[in-house]
Formats: structure tokens, C-alpha cells, sequence
């Protein structure tokens, strides 16, 4: 039993009840797609054509589609694969760093979050397979029997150490989600009238009852994945930033990456969240859960993530400057003044300077300059991972070989299609999954309205008897100036 | 083999609890509760005893451990050594990411299969549950009633402890 505030801000608005919570989530489930969800799939879709048609020059064609050469050999593909990785993080902060900190608060954005988790992973995962070049060959990064005598993968590789973490944070992250949903897939089922919806929601809940055993189990199961999920976050981008940390190429070699990228990763996957959970709270119409507290705490956690992705700009420059090796010194003066200064400074400028502005109440608390402010860090850790891969490999030690890279169509036409990718998943979640864990926002309805719950368990003796006749229960409409 | 239940229809968590502690004082043996939310506190109410679940899920770790630290050492140590960047066959500080990946991919996956098996959770056509409401926004507490039960005895006591409705359901026992 925890000490609840009667000062807290209630953190559903409106007076909820409980049946409330379950039909203003399950209002867009049950409903025909509207005009706005079919013109938004649309444009989805068209830019999974776009992807599709990218991916099949790519194989048809092979690598010589893309703009690489020999010296810039890791360009667009490792950009994208790291900013996607990234972004998919904030799902997993949400879901089990949040819970373990007990932010009550996470619990009405973390099933979207968490999808945003599933389907950025997924579009991260095309990058490196499609620059295999011979993607059907990519269960040779398994550790399996072969007919090379028996031929081993090299345990000893960042490359391969991602094979491992992003097939383990995929499946962790999926089914960690899944488990959540299976309470709401239930509710689902009980409302649902048609005899499809019934069955397939019945299939998806996997005959969830709700009883007090499954419950406690649930939540121990819970709790057990978000503990285990955090180190796992961690070790996710910690893995990811020793593709390059564990190379000698200037501007890579640097011990900062870690947690530089890992700071990164939450940045961008806040500002992510951000742009999808203002889109989808007026859409559907779930301002009373997904209120502007949320909206500016999570601008808080963006703005602190950013700061930290700032100091390590700063001082990756102090450590080129005092390591006195001269090739790591060019790399940072080349970043900023070179002939990718414009990215350079683009990345600056919104990943340093803007999420500044969260400091004013007034910007925090803005929809309109929230939403410019999401998308303006997700461009600029874009361009973040461009200038670390592609000014770092452009001029190393041999200036002979010193190039420059462009991207060609299809490099772009991969990027926007993972777009339309990740956004196809996610309408098609929105329309048919609960954007709104239900069961969880229930069990925080009453946090901060008239006092919170009030039993403390069996035997404890020090709580007031929170017994109402029956006919006023506490979740009905409640006057929150009431503090009796 | 069909059983019947008592079930006593609560509107709120609090009424709830309150109401399991006296119906147990009272000698009645709760079947379950279904509840919309996991209601806190409501598995010690209950007499519910703590899930050992993370037991279960720390041995799944350690398998995944030993499984992962087995296989790098016996694949690049015994099976076809190779002098990687002249480090040696078995560098166990470079084997610490994917070990402890697969530990972590061992429990998270342990665990959530076996919570699944022995809660019977799997994909089902019909459900057969006591009230749809308790999905929604109703808490149900189900007594099994003997052959020669008193019902009236009983709805009277959960009325008394703030129970909305007391209804009678036979369901066929799993």
C-alpha cells in the first residue's frame, strides 16, 4: 500500500468509470474504419509499395543499387537500421523502466508505445538483412550444423552479438506486449456481437477470465519481464554502439558510445511516441487518458535525454581535442566544418538547442509546438547516426581514399518505405488491438481522485473502512474538490 | 459434471475487499474472483499464496546462461579454434553480450510459456465465463454451492456486504 497525495492530479480527467474506460477504448475497435483511418492506410500503403519495389531492385540488382562505395561502404542502411533501433527503445522504457519506478502515469501510453517497440524493430531488422545482399543466406548468422566441417559464427563480433540482441529484444518486447493485451483481448471478447469478432478475439485471449490467481500471476510475470526487459534495453543499443565503439575508425573508437547511444535511443523514441500519441488521441478521441500532463512529462524525459546526447557531443569533441591523436582531432573538425557541416549543424541545432525549449512551461504544455518539436528530434537523430557513420568513413587515414556519398533513389525509396512500413502496422493496430491497456488504466482510476483507494490489506487496523452502501460506488462521477 | 455457483456482483474495489474478508470470516469458501484490473492485495485476501513464478524464471536464466557460455566455449574453444585478432580461443570477456542475452531470452520466454501452461491459458474458440461483466467493469466473487445449499443465507450475507446483485449460474467444470 502505497501514501497517495490527496494533492495528485488525477491522471484520467473527467471522472471516468470504469465502464467509461472500456468503451471509450473499445469505441474504434468495434466500429466501421472510418474515412480518415482508410485515407491515412492508404498513404501507408502506398509507401509500402514504395518499400517493396526498393527491396526488389535491391535483390534483383544487388548492393550496386545503392549509392555505397568503397569507402563509404555503411551509409543510409546502418543510419536507419540505429535510428529505428532507437526509437523502438522508448516502447520498452515505458513498459518496464516506468513500471519498476512505479510511474502510474505509463500505463495509458504503454501498449502503443510498445507497438511503436514491435513495428520500429521490425523495420530495423530489413536494413541489415537487405545489405546482405543475399538475405535467403540469413540464417547463416545462426550458430547452426553446417556443411563447411563445422564452420562456427564469430562469438567474438559485434555484428553477430546484435543477431543476438535484436532477435532477443524483438521477442522479449512481443511477448511481454502480448501478455498485456491478452486481459484486454477479453474485455473485447465479452462485448463483441458478431459471431467473427467473437471468436477471433475469443482465439486472441486466450480464454482470459480475469480471476484473482491469473491476476496475481499476471503481475508477477510482469513485473519479472520489465526487470529483466530494462537490463535488456540497455544492452540493446549498448550492443548497437559497439558495431562502431569496437572498430578503429576515428570518430567510432570511443568508450562514450554506450550510454551516449543509449540516451540517444530513449531521445528519439520519446519524440516518437510523442508524434503518434497526439495523433492518436485526437483521433481517437482519448484526451481524458492521454491528458498534457502525459504530454509534458514525456517532453521532460525528452528534454533530458537530449541534454545527455548534447554533454556527449561536447565531449566527444573535448576527448579528440585532449587524446592528442590526430586523425581522431580531423574527424571532429571535418563533422563540423567539413563537407558535411550542414549535417553537422542540422543535428546540433535539433537535437541540442530545440528540446531546450521544453524548459517553458508554455511550450511543454502546447500541443502545436510539441508535435513541431517531435518531429524536429526525430530529423535530427537522423542526422545524428548520418554524420557519426558516413563523415567518420568518408575521410579515415588515407586521404587517397577519401570520398563522398550521396544516396541513390533506392536508399531513399527503402527509408521512406520503411515508413510507410512501420505506419501500415501501426493503423492496422490502432484499428483492430486496444491503443489503451484498459485493464491497467482501470486499476489507476481512481489514483488521485478522492483519495485513492483506501483498503490496506488484511489485519492492517490502521485504515479507515472505505465501506459505501451500495448505491454510491466510488467510481461513479466524483467532485474533485472534495477532500474530506 | 456441472457445478453451481453463487455469484455476488460488486461495483467497487474497496466494497470488494472488504466484503472477501468477511465472507471468509464468515466460513464461506471463495471459488475465485473475477475482476476487470488486478485489484492489489486481493491474493492475500484471498489466501492466495505467493506465485513461484520467479523461481521458475531465475532456473530458466541460469539454463540460458549455461546453455550460451556451453556453446561459445565448446563451438570457438574446442570444436574449430580460430585465431580471431590474435586474442585466445576462449575470450570470455567478448562471450559476456551473447550470454547474457540468451539468459535473458531463456527467462523471458521460460517463464511466460509456463505461466501460460498452468494458468490454461491457450487460443480457444468459446470461453465460458461467469459474467461478461467482470471483463468490463463488475467484480464477481463465485461461491460453490453444495447440493443442499442455502442460497438465501448466503445473498443475504453478500448484500449485506455491499454485493449490487447475487445471481445462481451452473457452468460445466473444466
Amino acid at each position: 500500500m502505497q501514501h497517495v497525495s490527496p494533492v495528485r492530479i488525477p491522471l484520467v480527467t473527467s471522472g471516468k468509470t470504469y465502464h467509461d474506460v472500456t468503451e471509450d477504448v473499445c469505441r474504434q475497435v468495434e466500429a466501421k474504419p472510418n474515412i480518415r483511418w482508410m485515407a491515412a492506410l492508404s498513404v501507408a500503403l502506398f509507401f509500402l509499395g514504395v518499400f517493396l519495389y526498393s527491396v526488389y531492385r535491391t535483390l534483383w540488382y544487388g548492393i550496386g543499387e545503392w549509392g555505397l562505395n568503397k569507402t563509404v561502404d555503411w551509409a543510409w542502411d546502418i543510419t536507419n537500421f540505429v535510428w529505428w533501433v532507437g526509437i523502438g527503445h522508448a516502447g520498452t522504457l515505458i513498459s518496464a523502466v516506468l513500471l519498476l519506478f512505479r510511474q502510474k502515469w505509463r500505463t495509458s501510453i504503454n501498449r502503443a508505445a510498445e507497438a511503436m517497440t514491435i513495428f520500429a524493430v521490425i523495420c530495423a531488422a530489413m536494413f541489415p538483412v537487405l545489405h546482405m545482399g543475399r538475405p535467403w543466406l540469413a540464417f547463416w548468422v545462426l550458430p547452426l550444423q553446417n556443411t563447411f566441417g563445422s564452420l562456427w559464427v564469430n562469438f567474438n563480433s559485434p555484428l553477430l552479438w546484435d543477431v543476438f540482441a535484436i532477435s532477443t529484444y524483438f521477442s522479449v518486447s512481443l511477448v511481454f506486449w502480448y501478455t498485456g493485451l491478452v486481459p484486454d483481448f477479453a474485455t473485447i471478447r465479452d462485448r463483441a456481437k458478431g459471431p467473427i469478432a467473437r471468436r477471433a478475439y475469443a482465439l486472441l485471449s486466450f480464454g482470459w477470465k480475469g480471476g484473482a490467481k491469473h491476476w496475481s500471476r499476471y503481475e508477477t510475470v510482469s513485473l519479472i519481464l520489465a526487470g529483466v526487459s530494462t537490463p535488456l534495453v540497455l544492452s540493446v543499443h549498448t550492443i548497437v554502439s559497439m558495431d562502431f565503439a569496437t572498430s578503429v575508425v576515428p570518430g567510432w573508437h570511443t568508450t562514450i558510445f554506450p550510454p551516449y547511444f543509449v540516451a540517444g535511443a530513449i531521445f528519439s523514441g520519446f519524440a516518437m511516441v510523442l508524434t503518434l500519441m497526439l495523433i492518436t488521441r485526437v483521433v481517437f478521441k482519448l484526451e481524458d487518458y492521454i491528458t498534457l500532463e502525459h504530454i509534458a512529462l514525456m517532453n521532460k524525459i525528452m528534454m533530458i535525454t537530449g541534454s545527455i546526447v548534447g554533454v556527449a557531443y561536447i565531449t566527444e569533441f573535448f576527448i579528440a581535442w585532449y587524446s592528442q591523436v590526430e586523425f581522431e582531432q580531423y574527424a571532429f573538425i571535418n563533422r563540423a566544418t567539413g563537407p558535411y557541416w550542414w549535417a553537422y549543424w542540422s543535428m546540433m541545432t535539433c537535437n541540442v538547442i530545440s528540446p531546450q525549449l521544453v524548459w517553458i512551461r508554455r511550450v511543454r504544455y502546447s500541443i502545436p509546438m510539441t508535435f513541431v518539436l517531435s518531429i524536429i528530434v526525430n530529423i535530427g537523430m537522423w542526422f545524428e547516426r548520418f554524420v557519426i557513420i558516413v563523415t567518420s568513413l568518408h575521410r579515415d587515414y588515407l586521404p587517397s581514399s577519401w570520398a563522398m556519398f550521396s544516396p541513390s533513389i533506392i536508399d531513399i525509396g527503402i527509408y521512406v518505405g520503411t515508413l510507410g512500413l512501420f505506419f501500415t502496422l501501426f493503423l492496422l493496430f490502432a484499428k483492430f488491438f486496444p491503443v489503451i491497456n484498459m485493464a491497467e488504466v482501470k486499476s489507476i482510476l481512481k489514483y488521485g481522485v478522492d483519495n485513492g483507494p483506501t483498503y490496506g490489506g488484511p489485519n492492517t487496523g490502521a485504515q479507515q473502512s472505505a465501506y459505501r452502501p451500495t448505491g454510491a460506488p466510488a467510481s461513479a462521477p466524483v467532485n474533485y474538490n472534495k477532500h474530506d | 459434471m456441472t457445478k453451481r455457483y453463487a455469484l455476488g456482483i460488486f461495483e467497487d474495489e474497496d466494497v470488494l475487499m472488504h466484503a472477501i474478508e468477511n465472507v471468509r470470516a464468515a466460513g464461506v469458501k471463495i471459488y475465485d474472483v473475477f475482476s476487470p484490473y488486478p485489484v492489489h492485495g486481493i491474493d492475500d485476501a484471498l489466501g492466495i499464496e505467493r506465485s513461484r513464478l520467479p523461481i521458475a524464471a531465475f532456473f530458466y536464466g541460469m539454463c540460458g546462461l549455461s546453455f550460451a557460455l556451453w556453446m561459445q566455449i565448446y563451438m570457438l574453444g574446442f570444436d574449430w579454434p580460430m585465431i580471431i585478432g590474435g586474442k585466445p580461443h576462449i575470450g570470455l570477456p567478448a562471450f559476456i553480450p551473447v550470454s547474457f542475452e540468451l539468459t535473458v531470452l531463456f527467462c523471458c520466454h521460460g517463464m511466460v510459456i509456463t505461466f501460460y501452461t498452468i494458468s490454461g491459458l491457450y487460443p480457444r474458440l468459446k470461453v465460458p465465463v461467469m459474467d461478461v461483466r467482470s471483463t468490463d467493469d463488475k467484480f464477481v466473487m463465485a461461491i460453490e454451492l453444495k447440493e443442499d445449499a442455502d442460497l438465501g443465507n448466503l445473498t443475504q450475507l453478500l448484500r449485506a456486504n455491499g454485493a449490487s446483485e447475487v445471481n445462481e449460474k451452473e457452468m460445466t467444470k473444466e
